[in-house]
């Protein structure tokens, strides 16, 4: 199932429907970093909350996504993880170190905001 | 009780009906919402393995119901090329198939009890058992 992807403003955001397959997944990888260039978005949100289990796999796209996002020059934020969800990735040592998360959609673009700010302030 | 389901593995859709199926049955069974998770990522993580090792193989799933302890009892099979060091391939980071490497390893945090049992060019059976929680 295709994930449906969002242009608002500057952000794109991805909002996951139902239980993804791998292909499902990496599908949505490539279309998210091909969509900021096309875009030029300058951030990404990546809305988990309807995934019930987030596996070895998931997490590993999730964690390239969010790296070859950055690469385009988009920052990526996870958001939506559920708390059991969260106990069984850390009992499988499953961190998406180096990948911003946040609680739910609304902080999410808070987060986006004040990183776009910080990034034009700093030039 | 000892109604039995089987599902093959042999595609990624596989790996979503095996954890959906697993997850159901732990409802079922009584589990938590919680450990109803914890039960279907261990499920997926040894589905990928069959995957990603042997192409194809199988999931049984049975619930356990009786006086004394009630649980799920999940056995993942395949005629896959086997695994040649088990001990090796339960030690978190390493993986030959380009992974992360926390298939069995995380799997058997997940779960309560945790075998396999492996022979080079015969396959490989994983036999793994959750208990429900009676308190706490």
């Amino acid at each position: 199932m295709e994930v449906p992807i969002l242009k608002q403003g500057f952000y794109l955001i991805a909002s996951i429907q139902s239980a993804l397959t791998d292909a499902d997944l990496s599908q949505l990888r490539e279309a998210l970093v091909a969509r900021v260039g096309k875009f030029r978005a300058r951030g990404v949100i990546v809305d988990v909350t309807a995934l019930d289990v987030m596996d070895s796999f998931a997490v590993r796209t999730l964690r390239d996504l969010a790296h070859m996002t950055r690469l385009r020059g988009a920052e990526t934020v996870i958001v939506g993880i559920q708390p059991e969800v969260a106990f069984a990735m850390v009992q499988l040592g499953l961190t998406l170190k180096g990948v911003a998360t946040a609680l739910d959609l609304e902080e999410g673009l808070v987060f986006l905001d004040r990183q776009v700010k910080a990034r034009s302030d700093h030039v | 009780m000892s109604d039995e389901v089987v599902i093959t593995i042999a595609s990624d859709v596989d790996v979503v009906t095996a954890r959906q199926h697993g997850r159901e049955l732990a409802e079922q069974v009584g589990f938590s919402a919680g450990d109803q998770t914890v039960i279907a990522a261990a499920i997926s993580e040894i589905a990928r393995n069959i995957l990603n090792y042997a192409r194809r193989g199988a999931i049984t799933f049975r619930m356990v119901l009786d006086g004394d302890r009630s649980g799920v009892i999940i056995v993942a099979s395949d005629q896959g090329p086997g695994i040649p060091d088990v001990p090796k391939a339960m030690q978190d980071g390493y993986s030959t198939s380009g992974g992360l490497g926390l298939g069995l390893p995380g799997a058997r945090r997940l779960m309560d009890e945790f075998e396999v049992v492996s022979a080079p060019r015969q396959g490989t059976t994983v036999t793994m058992k959750k208990w429900k929680r009676t308190h706490g």
